[in-house]
């Protein structure tokens, strides 16, 4: 295995000390969940979206089915406007652990150039992302598909089951889910639905960032501080380096260092202030953060219960 | 776009080493209502942790230009995440907090108060190890608090905080906190729990909640909500011996051949005599595959790959259990119900079982059917409509492997799924496998014999015992309810 730009950010892979008893449960838990989701399922896939939860949940994937290989494919759902540093890591990472990479775009968007400024984040979030994902996953018939969604997250995710239960349009009917006890998990689906399983649905931010620690886990550099170009625009921290960001009247481009909580589209994805350049130094600021790290994320503030309504559309 | 927040700044880290916890997180419910002020308590819990950060609290306000009296956010719109529980005020479903101490973590399974609560709670208690329940101190404890006591029983949780709430609206009268928590010790023994902390509570004012209470509670000296959960035992190495339900074989080349599952009981390691289950070929534990290492023991918990040393022929749904202490495989077997869903359990309709990674065809046959007003168990036979808690027989196609319930809480545990709809119907708990009486040795005396329990652990651990396990059926009962049933036979 080679040694990348990815990995210069974590330490040395020598003295590994055993995972803390918290970190190991919730290993324990998912490996439990992808096991079984794989035994269970004709056709899984696994959303992977490239960022810090993607990055975790295809560790876990790795080890649940050590020694062999990741038994379905990893799909990645590209709306054009992703951070060219993710799409290189994404590659990077499917080179490396040999995965089954699908990568869908929604041709009906990419030939009508659906794009978050022109038409908006809620059009952009919908035909991009939940639309696209959907075609993916017809497109595959897939009848399981793993995500890396937590439950602290967002107030409507905290009601979701692990195996989260989809009609076969997609549909999530939040008032009418199958009860989910112990960890028997209930698989059972007729053909057209489907099932959205989520291995991480009790891990907390903190779990995720302390577990990349614990495990040497590789991450997209725009997690680390650097200097990047950005402005401010709407109360948001706005990457400027991509040759379809069109500066406003009065905007002024500024460079300074910058980092991301969470990754996804970069016109709709806030950056903050940081000179965190080091996983050590990302935990720690993490650990007096007063802000959730979605807060950055413009497309859970177009309206309350704004991502409830998204979910039951098939967005994850 | 539509972006509003301002931006976000975070100061430079100064030192936050993270402190190392030693210990699991603890799963926890809390049962009570609205009027209770759970979503207080709840809101309290992870407002005073810092599990809420400013943004969501400022969406908290901005949704409902609502504060308390404290200026905190009204917690229950933190807390109702759908958006018909927001318009309707009620909650639907079960919800999953998460907040942390530096001592340890917690996953709070939320459940609602009145709407289906018998439903709820048995999905929330199903992985709970300790049950907080709320009461009004001005109300007192009502007999919504027993039944919520009794189903979390029923549910295997042996560790109650009970939270006497507004404690401040009666002036901490001390007197009236010593007599609620004495009424609810007594209810608690009643159902077999020793475990019980009682805490004067008010989850306004933020007091015996997570910070001590000592400015207008002097008199009580016991410990915090936080404290108590942070002490809490979580249930660890089941009674039983080794369990590894099988949920894959990995073969990812000719030479390798490992079994997938996570451990269910008991510890391994190599070198150790195993049965394959329901097969009963034995073999021996060559390794412990994981990602990390080979490891040279695995415990209740551990997501493993088990290779064994020889050839033998198992299956996804088989289980590997050690050789001295073996579940219990049979074709019938005595559980109890939660029938969870409108349509009730029928009679006689052929289910889909899943325990474990196990799934199989059972037929359902109810005997008898709780009355959670006075905890006492009816004769029924009928069909067991939604919320009833029942006690029935399992009739199985091909073998069924299981421990009681009490004895392993995984290995013991069940799910019913209609074929119709393929819904989840029902949770459930074995009891243990039913014996032949009134089955085809039924010409043979049977005599029933009422023990005291210690003596009955020591008959049942002899070897005359176990030989005939299969041929006896053993219930265990108070001495008021022995005698009763002693009776009804000599009338």
């Amino acid at each position: 295995m080679h040694i990348s730009e990815f990995d210069a950010h974590t330490q040395d892979k020598q003295a590994k000390p055993p995972l803390d008893p918290h970190l190991k449960a919730l290993e324990n838990e998912a490996i439990h969940i992808f096991r079984e989701v794989a035994a269970e399922f004709e056709r899984p896939v696994m959303l992977y979206s490239i960022g810090k939860d993607s990055s975790v949940l295809l560790h876990l994937a790795r080890k649940a089915f050590y020694p062999g290989r990741i038994p379905f494919p990893l799909l990645h759902v590209d709306t054009g406007w992703k951070f060219p540093e993710m799409i290189a890591f994404r590659d990077e990472m499917a080179k490396r652990f040999d995965l089954d990479l699908v990568v869908h775009t929604n041709p009906r968007g990419a030939k009508e150039n659906i794009s978050p400024f022109t038409h908006g984040s809620a059009l952009h979030t919908d035909i991009m992302k939940t639309e696209a994902l959907r075609q993916a996953l017809d497109a595959g018939q897939y009848d399981a598909a793993f995500g890396g969604a937590r439950r602290d997250e967002e107030a409507s995710r905290a009601k979701e089951r692990i195996y989260s239960f989809r009609t076969p349009d997609h549909k999530w009917d939040p008032r009418n889910q199958r009860p989910e006890l112990w960890n028997v998990y209930n698989g059972m689906i007729r053909r057209g639905e489907s099932v959205r399983a989520f291995p991480l649905s009790n891990w907390t931010e903190v779990d995720i960032w302390r577990y990349i620690q614990a495990e040497n886990i590789p991450l997209p550099p725009l997690y680390y501080a650097a200097k990047r170009k950005f402005v401010e625009r709407d109360g948001m921290l706005m990457w400027a380096e991509d040759k379809r960001f069109e500066a406003l009247p009065g905007e002024q481009v500024q460079e300074d260092y910058i980092r991301f909580r969470t990754l996804g589209c970069w016109p709709l994805t806030g950056a903050i202030r940081s000179h965190a350049t080091t996983l050590d130094d990302v935990i720690a600021e993490l650990e007096i953060a007063t802000v959730s790290e979605r807060q950055g994320r413009a497309i859970d503030r177009d309206q309350a219960g704004s991502m409830e309504k998204k979910k039951r559309e098939g967005y994850f | 776009m539509t972006a509003t927040a301002t931006a976000a700044v975070i100061a430079p880290a100064a030192e936050a080493a993270p402190a190392l916890r030693d210990t699991r997180p603890l799963r926890l419910i809390t049962c009570g209502s609205v009027d209770d002020g759970k979503s207080t308590l709840i809101g309290r819990l992870l407002w005073d942790t810092k599990a809420v950060k400013e943004d969501q609290a400022a969406a908290l306000n901005r949704d409902s230009g609502k504060q308390n009296d404290l200026g905190l956010p009204d917690f229950a719109l933190l807390l109702d995440g759908l958006q018909a529980e927001r318009e309707q005020g009620i909650t639907i479903d079960v919800a999953y907090r998460y907040f942390a101490t530096d001592k340890r973590s917690f996953i709070v399974a939320d459940t609602p108060g009145h709407e289906q609560y018998t439903r709820n709670m048995a999905t929330g208690a199903s992985t709970a190890d300790l049950a907080v329940l709320l009461v009004d101190a001005r109300a007192g404890i009502l007999e919504q608090t027993r039944r919520h006591a009794t189903i979390a029983t029923l549910m295997g949780i042996k560790q109650f905080v009970l939270a006497i709430n507004k404690i401040d609206l009666i002036n901490y009268d001390k007197a009236r906190f010593d007599e609620l928590a004495l009424e609810f010790k007594e209810i608690a023994l009643s159902l077999g729990v020793k475990q019980v902390t009682a805490i004067p509570v008010s989850a306004l004012k933020g007091e015996n909640v997570v910070y001590d209470g000592k400015a207008s509670m002097p008199w009580y000296e016991g410990p915090t909500l936080v404290e108590v959960l942070e002490l809490a035992t979580v249930r660890s190495a089941q009674t039983v011996g080794f369990r590894l339900p099988v949920q894959r074989v990995s073969r990812p080349g000719e030479s390798f051949r490992g079994y997938q599952g996570t451990v269910a009981g008991g510890a391994v390691k190599p070198g150790d005599s195993v049965v394959i289950l329901p097969s009963g070929m034995v073999a021996n534990v060559k390794q412990i595959v994981t990602f990390d290492l080979v490891r040279n023991a695995a415990v209740a918990g551990d997501a493993i790959t088990l290779v064994l040393d020889r050839q033998v022929d198992v299956a996804r749904g088989d289980m590997i259990a050690t050789i001295d202490a073996q579940p219990q495989v049979g074709l019938a077997f005595d559980a109890q119900l939660v029938a969870l869903q409108p349509g009730g359990i029928e009679p006689g309709k052929r289910y889909w079982l899943k325990s474990g990674s196990r799934r199989q065809r059972v037929t359902v046959q109810p005997s008898s059917l709780l009355d959670l007003k006075s905890g006492k168990w009816n004769r029924h036979d009928g069909a067991l409509p939604m919320n009833a808690i029942g006690k029935v027989h399992l009739s199985f196609d091909e073998a069924a492997i299981f421990d009681a319930y009490e004895l392993n809480r995984t290995t013991g545990a069940f799910i019913l799924i209609d074929p119709d709809t393929n819904n989840t119907v029902a949770g459930g708990m074995i009891a243990g496998k039913r014996g032949d009486v009134g089955g085809l040795n039924n010409e043979a005396e049977r005599v029933i014999l009422s023990l005291p329990a210690d003596l009955a652990d020591k008959i049942l651990a002899s070897g005359i015992l176990s030989e005939r396990r299969d041929e006896v059926d053993i219930r265990r009962t108070n001495p008021g309810r022995a005698a009763e049933l002693l009776g009804e036979l000599d009338s």
